[in-house]
């Protein structure tokens, strides 16, 4: 503490506010219910905190995002376990888990691969952690100086780049993102007060509530796709997990990869638009190449559990760099995170550092104290988690159904929430049908109208004249990086690696 | 010449970002455009319809170009199942006022007839916890503030 105090003295503050009782109780909530939410089949961190959103309302700002920040990481780590005993990630990012996790735990070595998931995501974090207060300042205060062509340029590259970093084909993703921009404007729009979209509801004045669209697009329509699988079909092994942790042979051979994944993640993590998913996928196509043996690779390898995990642990820490030091949320994730931080009456923006550095540092702290939790509420507790893995399918929709209604109703306790949800439910399965990724979308609805300000405000600085987004340095730069990623689309050469890297060995995406 | 469809998945999602962009469209006309430099609140969502348009004309093109898959069948059963579940729910607790354990009931069995495999006195029991659970936790653990029963 007196180290820290004294070369760290934010993250002193940090540890400070995180350590008090209460929320280290909020944190250890948030990391079970997780966990719990995570190795359940069918819910991604998504709709997982979109539906545990209502529950933290009534909380102090701290403790709401703490908790909501446990949750997170805890999704995050139950679906690495269900990737590695059951082959079914609980979501994206641990979709390269499945590959050589699965393997492992097959050939009788799922203690291991579960031990290295969470240790490596704990150095992960670890490291993470530091560089958030490393950097994260600076960047505040270079934030400080954008103005609206840096950021509204700032906001094209992270759309542009989740668009090419998602599954399937770019144009596709490209209309989900004008379409989720337009879905943005519905509202009230701020400089005319005049009331956009709403087809005379009164209740659409204030805009669509994210929580409803993420419900609706990530929980209504994936059930109703699960439904028509007919459930998940799983591999579990129950074989019982005799012993834990890795062999010496397993710790040499995991580290560098580790290291290899966590530098990985950090660098997708801080790019907005970008992620856990893509990094991970980013550091197991690094491993196989690597490898002196690629051979092992996809039949039980340690540094395919090693390097991926650690890449989506950095990536999910390091995705609050953008959401906490610019206000622009990297994921949908970080956008209903940011969506929680306004709900407690925080705008967001490089501002929260200096004006709440016990919110912003407690945060910082609490997720290094979250990443401890997991390591040691996980380990003991696998037995419970593979018993959950057994629950059907049948019985765990109508539940997921009962919390979605609670929570949307909760909102404004309106009916028109519900049934936005229901709508947007019937356009996510559509979309399910058409093949149209909604992940880029739903983070172009949440910076449509930020992006509609910034655009406005810079023409109205430069009389009109668009070329003011190319004249300015820091703009132009955001501008050439979105036009290299349209280019790696472009490129067949390069095309037929992010195929490789993103489709290659997927065994099923949730 | 004759276009042949190749590929149903993309024709139809080019023809939804159409359809979505000439919506923005028309209902932007009812707002002022303005200029570049003093923006309209019409004129952000009209170029957004414009681009969206063009986005989904490409998508169109590409279909009768490139094969592509067929689009698979909607599952109809699950899909009114859940669509009713949400709104007898809307229903119950605003416009009738059942209160929160009559609604969540209704929820929960609802929910389940999305599927055939329930057995009475599965879903009985099904109904009987989730109802425990949900009440335990958002009327007496967050305060949230509906009747049990009647009356909102």
């Amino acid at each position: 503490m007196e180290f820290l105090a004294e070369h760290f003295p934010n993250l002193a503050l940090g540890f400070s506010t995180a350590v008090s009782p209460i929320n280290l109780m909020y944190c250890f909530i948030g990391v079970f219910v997780g966990t719990l939410v995570g190795v359940l089949p069918g819910i991604g961190p998504l709709a997982a905190i979109a539906m545990l959103l209502p529950i933290t309302f009534n909380l102090p700002p701290v403790g709401a995002l703490i908790m909501l920040a446990g949750i997170y990481y805890g999704t995050q780590y139950g679906g690495s376990t269900t990737a590695i005993l059951v082959k079914l990630p609980g979501e994206s990012a641990s979709v390269v888990t499945c590959i050589d996790g699965h393997q492992m735990a097959k050939d009788g070595r799922a203690g291991p691969a579960l031990a290295t998931a969470a240790l490596v995501s704990f150095f992960a974090g670890t490291v993470g952690t530091i560089l958030i207060a490393l950097f994260g300042p600076p960047l505040a205060e270079m934030a400080l100086k954008f103005g609206a062509p840096e950021y509204f340029s700032l906001m094209v590259m992270g759309l542009i780049a989740s668009a090419v970093l998602a599954y399937g084909s770019l144009i596709k993703a490209l209309g989900m993102i004008v379409l989720g921009l337009l879905f943005g404007i519905i509202g009230t729009d701020v400089n005319s007060g005049m009331s956009r979209f709403a087809f005379g509801v009164a209740g659409l004045t204030d805009g669509i509530s994210f929580t409803v669209i993420a419900m609706g697009l990530f929980g209504f329509a994936e059930i109703l796709s699960n439904l028509e699988k007919g459930g998940t079909n799983r591999d579990l092994l129950f074989q019982k997990i005799k012993h834990l942790w890795p062999t010496k042979d397993d710790f040499r051979r995991l580290w560098k990869p580790m290291i290899r994944g966590t530098a990985i993640g950090a660098f997708f993590g801080t790019l907005p638009g970008a992620g856990p998913t893509i990094s991970a996928f980013s550091s197991y196509a690094l491993e196989k190449k690597m490898a002196k043996n690629n051979a092992q690779f996809g039949k039980g390898a340690i540094e395919g559990v090693a390097g991926p995990e650690a890449a989506n642990n950095a990536a999910a820490q390091c995705a609050f760099i953008p959401t906490l030091t610019l206000g622009i949320p990297g994921s949908g994730t970080m956008a209903l995170i940011l969506g929680a931080l306004t709900i407690q009456g925080i705008a967001p923006g490089p501002q929260v550092m200096t004006q709440k550095p016990d919110l912003f540092w407690g945060l910082i702290a609490s997720m290094w104290i979250g990443n401890a939790m997991l390591v040691l509420l996980n380990l003991p507790l696998i037995g419970l988690w593979i018993k959950l893995l057994t629950v059907p399918y049948r019985l765990l929709f109508p539940a997921i159904m009962c919390f979605m209604a609670i929570g949307v109703f909760s909102l404004n306790n309106a009916s028109l929430d519900i049934y936005m949800t229901l709508l947007f439910g019937f356009l996510g399965y559509i979309f399910i049908k058409l093949r149209c990724e909604p992940a880029p979308m739903i983070l172009a609805f949440v910076l449509g109208p930020l992006m509609e300000e910034n655009l406005r405000r810079a023409l109205l600085i430069s009389r009109g004249d668009p070329t003011v987004f190319f004249t300015r340095p820091i703009s132009l730069g955001f501008l050439i990086a979105t036009a290299l990623f349209l280019l790696i689309m472009v490129v067949p050469a390069l095309r037929s690696k992010k195929e490789e890297a993103v489709q290659e060995d997927a065994p099923q995406r949730t | 010449m004759k276009l042949s469809i190749k590929s149903q998945e993309d024709f139809w999602a080019g023809l939804m970002f159409i359809g979505f962009g000439l919506v923005a469209i028309i209902v932007a006309r009812d707002y002022p455009m303005g200029s570049a430099m003093r923006m309209g609140p019409g004129y952000f969502p009209t170029y957004l319809g414009a681009i969206l348009m063009f986005i989904g004309s490409i998508i169109v093109a590409i279909s009768t170009r490139v094969q592509g898959e067929k689009v698979a069948g909607f599952a109809w059963r699950p899909l009114i199942m859940l669509c009713l579940a949400f709104i007898v729910y809307g229903l119950s607790m605003e416009t009738f006022g059942l209160g929160f354990i009559p609604s969540i009931a209704l929820v929960v069995i609802i929910s389940a007839f999305a599927i055939r495999e329930f057995r009475p006195l599965e879903l009985v029991l099904l109904t009987a916890t989730l109802v425990a659970m949900t009440t335990g936790l958002f009327i007496y653990g967050i305060d949230l503030p509906y009747p049990l029963w009647g009356g909102y």
